[in-house]
């Protein structure tokens, strides 16, 4: 069992100029549960997702990990990068383009983390590198460059980079979105896996049946606003908004045939 | 066409080409560091700094080479600035460079995608390692096509070299040119010697290009 972090987001206001991202977000995501975020397009699901790792600066608010505000000192006070690059040493993200650094084998990509912030000697890292990929059942393509890899296994090592670190807390921004339909499920597998251990996990995605069955709650986003936060039942079959029931139909129409 | 003349001139010209290749080489090296420094400085700098080297970057991409290197050489003494003519010919190379230079490394560094860079930040790496082990070999992968074509046009900039008596060979050819009168002859020479050159250059890049960039080109 991984130990694992609970994130407390309260009143979280951002802004693009004089465009409100997201309004008040109020959210707990439990240690060791799964957290899955749905909503249309544009409602500010990654930006929320991105403001919990401080990849994206919020303007009000707080977002606390383990009771730790994040970005900040405290009101108004930016918090150092030394920091900042703590807090982060122990929150992986995963991300819908996956990201990997593209002249960089598969084992390199998942040891450089290990040297460079986990002070890790070369063989040390490799060593727990090449454990990460065997997790993510990659064991036979470390030696790959991500440009000779599916999307499904450039995902996969993706999210062996970001477990490698130990992390307490995973994010993912719509890790399946860029696949091809048949690589997908490689992907929540080991998303299953990782949750099944006691990760906690916030997901951001359009996979539902994923949301249905793995999720310990979902959270609905429209327009930059919280709908609402309940078990993945209550959302997904008796929805208490018309906001949720309209993105949900919209969603079968496009995926029935 | 009388070639018997090479026999006096041809060392000569010979060791013009030398200086030449020796010019170019350390104009484009130095150019490319300070260009370098430039395009780092301009993206991590602050404010006012940034602000001063692009004013640096308009005002020598903004005035020939040749005007630079007479201010450098003839206005350089007048506030304690004496350098020989070789010196002198390496630092305006240099100088001359290094905008251009600067404005192909930035293009390479935004060419990289900021998720990338983002990745990096997400796992806690600090910005120097991410600069050193992210930002700048892929960079510069997407500026190499630019360096190398910018390092050709510098071979052909040596020859203005030749007006502050940088011994180049430029400057040989004028001078056998004067004293034989083979202006056609010793001309051509210059212009198949830099044919060479750059032949080779353009060569020698696009196999370090192929060499770099056999990773990352898809092949699933
Ligand atoms: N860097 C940015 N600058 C300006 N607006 C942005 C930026 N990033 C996102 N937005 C806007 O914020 C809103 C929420 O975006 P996002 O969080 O990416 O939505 P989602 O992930 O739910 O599709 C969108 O309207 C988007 O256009
Ligand atoms: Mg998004």
């Amino acid at each position: 069992m991984v130990q694992a972090s609970a994130v407390e987001i309260r009143n979280l206001d951002k802004f693009y100029g004089p465009f409100q991202a997201l309004k008040q977000i109020d959210l707990t995501i439990p240690p060791g549960k799964v957290t899955c975020l749905i909503g249309p397009s544009g409602s500010g699901k990654s930006t929320l997702l991105r403001c919990i790792n401080f990849l994206e600066e919020y303007d009000a608010g707080e977002v606390r990990i383990d009771d730790q505000l994040i970005g900040y000192d405290g009101p108004g006070r930016k918090m150092s990068a030394r920091k900042l690059r703590q807090m982060r040493r122990s929150i992986g993200m995963v991300f819908q383009q996956f990201n990997l650094w593209p002249h960089m084998t598969a084992l390199e990509n998942v040891a450089e983390g290990l040297i460079r912030v986990r002070g890790l000697g070369k063989a040390d890292a490799a060593t727990r590198a090449a454990e990460a990929l065997r997790k993510v059942g990659l064991e036979d393509k470390m030696q790959n460059h991500p440009a000779r890899l599916s999307g499904g296994q450039q995902q996969r090592v993706a999210i062996a980079r970001a477990i490698a670190m130990e992390p307490r807390l995973m994010l993912f921004d719509e890790p399946t979105s860029a696949l091809d339909p048949e690589l997908v499920g490689e992907v929540l597998q080991v998303m299953k896996t990782l949750a099944g251990e006691g990760m906690t996990m916030a997901v951001v995605t359009h996979e539902m049946g994923f949301a249905a069955h793995v999720a310990d709650q979902v959270a609905f986003m429209e327009a930059g606003e919280l709908v609402a936060v309940d078990s993945p039942d209550a959302i997904l079959h008796n929805p208490s908004d018309p906001r949720i029931s309209d993105f949900l139909r919209t969603y079968h129409e496009r995926n029935a045939f | 066409m009388e070639l018997s003349v090479f026999q006096d001139y041809g060392p000569m010209l010979l060791r013009g080409f030398g200086v030449t290749i020796f010019c170019w080489l350390a104009g484009t090296v130095l150019g490319m560091l300070l260009g370098l420094l430039v395009a780092l400085a301009q993206r991590y700098g602050p404010r006012p700094l940034r602000w001063l080297l692009q004013v640096y970057i308009e005002v020598i991409r903004g005035t020939p080479f040749l005007v630079q290197l007479f201010v450098l050489y003839y206005g350089g003494p007048l506030i304690g600035l004496r350098l020989d003519a070789l010196p002198a010919g390496l630092l305006g190379l240099t100088v001359y460079g290094s905008p251009y230079f600067a404005e192909i490394f930035r293009s390479g560094f935004n060419a990289v995608p900021i998720g990338q860079i983002e990745a990096a930040r997400a796992i806690g790496m600090a910005e120097p390692s991410i600069v050193r082990r992210i930002l700048l070999p892929l960079g510069l992968v997407s500026a190499l096509p630019a360096l190398v074509n910018f390092s050709i046009i510098l071979t052909k900039e040596t020859v203005i070299l030749s007006i502050i008596t940088v011994p180049e060979l430029m400057y040989q050819v004028q001078r056998m040119s004067t004293e034989t009168f083979r202006y056609l002859e010793a001309n051509l020479v210059l212009a198949l010697f830099f044919w060479g050159l750059v032949e080779t250059i353009s060569r020698a890049g696009r196999r370090l290009e192929t060499r770099i960039t056999r990773h990352l080109i898809e092949r699933v």
